[in-house]
């Protein structure tokens, strides 16, 4: 059992080097970038677009995860659009964990008490530059943690990129079971492989709430 | 108001000559939340150098006139002249509001200091990032006013670490670090214990003896009767009584004030 977890080690490493973590690491930096204009628009009551944002995280928390993959790469080549595997994949799990993450940035926002705000509006700065130098960053402390839940989901989720002929981690395994029939050593494996990542990334939250703890924002 | 001819007017504090010019006049500002009004046309002007207290009881509107001056809430009727300008409180543009609070600045109740820069960086964010001043500029001139508020030791600490006292000092070393034509204190030591009040109070009257213009709501009538140099006294929305602090104190100008007086009298 341990031979058959050793030969195929590099063969489940790589493409989750390759695959699993490019698709979470791009997947996420998009997302946050589409949570936190969602969550800014949001708190701001523009009109109409916050009725867009809201119907945007209604569609994307409303429906599962494997079914927007399917739609976004099986579905929409019946109205014309083709899309390579890899970024069918980013496109699905940036507008996924963006309408989710959306909610928690727009949570951790509310939470910077208005007064932040107003004391911000008092020494002359306007509306941007409160936002983004005083509320936004106290709303990164309050947001980190469960931000950082949401990472380690997606990266997790990128296995069901498999279902869309993308390579990544879990596929390369199916692949080597399929030459091989030693399921439950190499979905072990695999799913070591997954705990390491997220063992990696748990640590990295630990470190990034020292740091932002170190400056000044510890809860209280 | 013939009948407080008697009274002496010499406050503590040098007071502002009655020929200063204005700095701040407000004229029938009005507001109402969900349909109450609260202020029913205040008018009310501070001279250069002065130090006006507004004082009342709670609930009489002093906290909303004083935001409705900075634009914290939008009035529903009135005007601000500011250092000349005269602008409508109700239709005012955002470029204008930015405008007037970088000649303002506003020491809150709960003190509001940034709770994400350091003692250092709450004093120059108003000059580095609203006044584009040099930050070795911004950081000389905000040790100068940490100085005076004697919070000059604490330049690295967060507010987290300081007590409220310590952090309302270094909010009046914020308001005073932007050189403004006024300063609005909100009940600037309702928040605080007896002993921290001093240490506040202290930092207002040195400012106060610096000559800055200064509204002040408040219910210590210590520092009203020895800094202030006039009272401005609310009570339902409207200015019941107005005149210098002695006088005020010493011959209440009507039945309201001297039964509030009576209420407050342990704090004089």
């Amino acid at each position: 059992m341990l031979g058959i977890m050793a030969d195929s080690f590099t063969s489940i490493l790589i493409p989750g080097l390759t695959a699993t973590v490019p698709l979470a690491v791009i997947s996420f930096s998009i997302a946050l970038v589409i949570a936190t204009a969602t969550a800014l628009v949001q708190y701001a009551r523009i009109p109409v677009l916050t009725q867009i944002a809201r119907f945007y995280i209604w569609i994307v928390r409303g429906t599962p995860l494997l079914v927007q993959l399917y739609v976004v790469f099986y579905g929409l080549p019946d109205l014309g659009i083709m899309l390579d595997p890899f970024p069918a994949a980013i496109i699905v799990f940036s507008l996924n964990t963006g309408a989710y993450s959306a909610e928690t940035i727009r949570g951790a926002i509310e939470s910077v008490p208005v007064g932040q705000l107003e004391a911000g509006y008092c020494v002359g700065l306007t509306y941007g530059q409160v936002m983004r130098r005083i509320v936004l960053p106290q709303a990164l402390r309050t947001a980190f943690p469960p931000l950082s839940n949401e990472l380690i989901a997606l990266v997790k989720d990128t296995s069901l990129a498999a279902n869309i002929t993308v390579l990544e981690m879990f596929m390369a395994t199916q692949r080597v079971v399929s030459r091989t029939w030693e399921s439950m050593p190499l979905y072990l494996e695999v799913a070591a492989i997954y705990l390491l990542f997220s063992t990696v990334l748990t640590w990295l939250q630990h470190v990034g709430e020292r740091y932002l703890a170190s400056r000044g924002m510890e809860r209280g | 108001m013939a009948e407080s001819i008697g009274c002496a007017t010499s406050g503590v504090v040098a007071q502002a000559s009655p020929a200063a010019p204005e700095v701040l006049a407000l004229k029938g500002v009005r507001k109402a939340f969900d349909g109450t009004e609260v202020l029913h046309g205040i008018d009310l002007t501070v001279r250069a150098g002065e130090v006006v207290a507004i004082l009342g009881p709670s609930g009489s509107g002093k906290t909303t006139l004083l935001r409705c001056a900075n634009l914290l809430e939008r009035a529903d009727g009135g005007e601000l002249c500011l250092d000349g300008e005269v602008f409508d409180l109700v239709h005012m543009k955002a470029r204008d509001i930015t405008a007037i609070r970088r000649k303002t600045a506003f020491v809150f109740q709960g003190y509001n200091l940034f709770r994400n820069r350091t003692v250092l960086g709450n004093v120059t964010e108003g000059l580095t990032v609203a006044r584009k001043m040099p930050p070795d500029e911004a950081e000389r001139r905000a040790r100068i006013c940490l100085e005076q508020v004697g919070m000059a030791d604490r330049c690295d600490a967060y507010p987290a670490q300081l007590s409220g006292g310590q952090q309302q000092r270094v909010a009046i070393a914020r308001a005073m670090a932007t050189d403004p034509e006024i300063v609005y204190f909100d009940e600037p030591t309702s928040a605080l214990d007896p002993e921290l009040t001093s240490e506040v109070l202290a930092a207002m009257r040195k400012l106060a003896e610096q000559g800055m213009t200064m509204l002040v709501v408040t219910h210590e009538m210590s520092f009203a009767r020895n800094v202030a140099d006039r009272i401005v006294f609310m009570e339902g929305g409207a200015i019941v009584a107005e005149g210098p602090a002695r006088e005020f104190f010493e011959c209440p100008a009507n039945d309201r004030v001297r039964a509030f007086l009576q209420t407050v009298d342990g704090d004089a």
